[in-house]
């Protein structure tokens, strides 16, 4: 039996991945469940198994190789297998469960099904050819190499959706006149990482593909702080709280109650999911990267405050489980560490809401007449006006409000 | 400017330099009395006798060979092969003898010789006498192959032949002959390795020679009306061959269909594609087309016949694939 090893999808926005390593030859036997190489993703680096036994007959991408999710790159079979379907080497698209996604909607959030096989119902930038590269013509890539255009943004209309001149004028007369020469002084041109690249590509996405409704709201944050210390002070072997922990834990309560908030976008379809997994956005040396505590609304504050640590401490050692990456359906991302006053923020497709949150400041404000003085912190909702109205992003918002100004429902 | 046929530019040009030159002599199978199988030499016969318009057993090896020993002698013969396809025959002389001797003696002997053969199919003479070879000899260095288009073309390059000091294979696509067209009056020479651009096009660049530059030019008209403007190229030598126009051409349109009556599978069209992707590969805008004959030997039958010859239909569609 012929068993086609794939490049596996490791969550909703790999379209991907680099072979780091085989770790079977030609020729070997493979057990079925056998670690046979190790793939790196722009997020971690991942072992891939051996869905069946057989012997290890071919590879079709070397090491060092990047290919798109989906793409053969190696051969299972028995000896006698008649492989000369795959002769030339050249990989060739699977039949990637992207392709098959809108007969088959997933009814639970991608991080169950990371790991093991590609996440279904996924969905996948079009462009770029079985063997990984973008299919431009010859004049399209000079010409977009000297105007800095981004060729995996641009779709070809040329034959058989090759990039061709005529895209590239497009995409140049579409984009800020800015290509003049540069004013005087040095330029540096800096080669963008990996993680940079991801993160440029998928935030011009979202804001390309999303449109964004913002609500803001001040949430007073004097009982919480206070909260908060006495947990931290006087309550023994409890882990340490942040003001960030409190506001996850009041974003998975309040998403709980507002699950339209908790869904993914893709392929024209809202998918509405009930396990909720609020990301945290964890800024690195050379970016970001936003992880989520899996379950988050079964958490306690505490647990919550643990798997926080857990997170950023592997975050920055690039230890993330595929589905801690790819299993997030809200984002909180808190700059208030920095002493700003609040964040907009851009959501993280596919999914279809974030909450920036600002720094906590003590701030005059009238109550029943009188100026007092309160802990503020500016918090911003944006949400994607395709699957949610503002009204109910309100809501929402003035759920997590709530939540904050009365801690002790964290608690419970 | 007078109007004048292929066959009739060639024969004035012949006869000219019979008088011109009392070195210039004619060889060939029937070129003599009976006045030449295209009738391109008719009449010179009695013009200038026997001895210099010569007609010589059926052996192409034997007339070339003679051919290059005159023309080793001192002398400038040009012979005439009647087709491509007989001289097979005569491969030996040509790519051993009369390319390299120059060479091999650095220099000391030259082998100013032009051989005429006509090519190209059309007349339902079937597989044996229906090639167009030019490419093998393109192949050769040593060799200039010459593949005028109009009857200009054929006064202006046969000129050029004549001064030239070592062998020229002048090509006369058998569909030509009868084609009339404008001559200048005054006396003129057309250099080898200058290619003409037949009709100008910002959109696409369609290379073709000899006979096959008339397909090319329908098929620039089929594009027009389709709203394509096509830069027509006729190369009117192989080797040496105008790279540069080519590959202006390229850089202005940014993409290219080559156009050969020959077989495609290692064929001249090929080597045109290649020099375009190595010269202007960043200025292409898709891959380098070919419309070439079909890789079979040629059918007798007319209209396998015409199937098996590009059309301009099919140098259109090519084109028009590349958008």
């Amino acid at each position: 039996m012929i068993s086609e090893v794939v490049m596996p999808q490791m969550g909703a926005d790999m379209e991907e991945g680099t072979i780091i390593k085989w770790l079977k030859n030609e020729g070997d036997k493979v057990d079925r469940g056998e670690i046979i190489a190790e793939i790196e993703t722009d997020k971690a680096n991942v072992e891939i198994e051996a869905f069946d036994g057989g012997v290890f007959r071919r590879t079709l991408a070397g090491e060092g190789d990047t290919v798109d999710v989906g793409t053969i790159i190696a051969i299972i079979a028995d000896a006698g297998d008649d492989l000369s379907a795959y002769e030339n080497g050249a990989t060739k698209q699977a039949a990637t469960p992207a392709q098959k996604a809108p007969s088959e909607p997933a009814k639970k959030p991608a991080p169950k099904a990371a790991g093991k096989e590609p996440a279904k119902a996924i969905a996948q930038p079009a462009p770029a050819s079985s063997d990984g590269r973008v299919r431009a013509s010859p004049v399209a890539r000079r010409l977009a190499q000297e105007h800095s255009v981004d060729l995996t943004a641009i779709s070809g209309t040329g034959p058989d959706g090759r990039i061709v001149k005529r895209d590239v004028e497009a995409a140049m007369a579409g984009s800020t006149p800015a290509q003049t020469s540069p004013a005087a002084g040095a330029t540096t041109t800096i080669e963008m990482s990996k993680m940079r690249q991801t993160i440029a590509r998928r935030m011009s996405q979202s804001k390309r593909e999303a449109p964004h409704y913002y609500i803001t709201v001040d949430i007073d944050m004097t009982e919480a702080e206070r909260l908060r210390r006495q947990l931290n002070d006087a309550v023994e072997d409890y882990p340490r709280v942040s003001v960030n922990d409190m506001i996850v834990r009041a974003a998975a309560i309040s998403l709980a109650r507002h699950l339209m908030f908790n869904s993914l976008f893709v392929d024209e379809q809202v998918q509405q999911h009930s396990d909720i997994n609020v990301c945290i956005a964890i800024a690195l040396d050379e970016g970001l990267i936003a992880p989520a505590i899996l379950d988050t609304a079964n958490k306690t504050l505490g647990e919550i405050a643990d798997a926080s640590r857990d997170l950023a401490g592997r975050a920055k050692s690039g230890a993330l489980k595929p589905a801690e990456y790819t299993g997030g359906t809200f984002t909180v991302s808190n700059v208030g560490m920095f002493g700003v006053e609040g964040l907009i923020a851009i959501i993280q497709p596919p999914q279809t809401a974030i909450l920036g949150v600002g720094g906590v400041r003590t701030t005059p404000v009238v109550r029943d007449g009188r100026i007092e003085t309160a802990d503020l912190m500016k918090t911003a909702l944006s949400a994607d006006h395709r699957v949610t109205d503002g009204a109910q992003g309100a809501q929402f918002l003035n759920e997590i409000r709530r939540l904050l100004e009365s801690p002790a429902s964290l608690l419970v | 400017m007078a109007e004048m046929s292929f066959r009739g530019a060639l024969r004035l040009t012949l006869q000219e330099e019979l008088q011109a030159d009392e070195n210039v002599i004619l060889m060939g199978e029937d070129i003599g009395a009976y006045g030449g199988s295209y009738s391109v030499t008719k009449g010179l016969f009695d013009e200038f006798g026997p001895e210099r318009v010569m007609d010589t057993p059926i052996s192409e090896s034997v007339v070339v060979g003679a051919g290059i020993g005159a023309a080793m002698g001192g002398l400038r013969p040009i012979v005439e092969l009647m087709t491509i396809n007989f001289s097979l025959l005569a491969l030996d002389q040509i790519v051993n003898n009369a390319a390299k001797l120059s060479y091999m003696s650095a220099g000391q002997i030259h082998v100013p010789m032009v051989i005429r053969m006509a090519s190209g199919a059309g007349s339902q003479l079937s597989s044996q006498h229906s090639q167009s070879l030019e490419g093998w000899y393109a192949h050769i260095p040593g060799i200039k192959v010459v593949v005028p288009y109009t009857p200009r073309d054929a006064r202006g390059l046969l000129k050029t032949a004549f001064n030239e000091q070592n062998p020229v294979i002048f090509i006369e696509h058998t569909a030509l002959y009868a084609r009339k067209g404008e001559v200048p009056d005054e006396d003129y020479a057309i250099p080898f390795g200058q290619a003409e651009v037949m009709r100008e096009g910002a959109d696409v660049t369609l290379i073709g020679y000899s006979g096959s530059v008339y397909q090319t030019l329908g098929a620039a008209d089929i594009l027009e009306e389709a709203g394509r403007e096509a830069d027509v190229i006729n190369l009117r030598t192989l080797r040496p061959l105008d790279v540069d126009t080519i590959v202006a051409s390229v850089r202005k349109t940014h993409r290219a269909v080559v156009i050969e009556d020959d077989w495609k599978f290692g064929g001249f069209a090929g080597e045109i594609a290649a020099i375009i992707m190595e010269e202007a590969f960043d200025d292409l805008d898709g891959p380098v087309a070919r419309v070439c004959g079909a890789d079979v030997p040629m059918p007798y039958a007319k209209a396998l016949e015409q199937s098996a010859l590009p059309n301009p239909q099919q140098i259109a569609d090519a084109a028009l694939a590349l958008f």
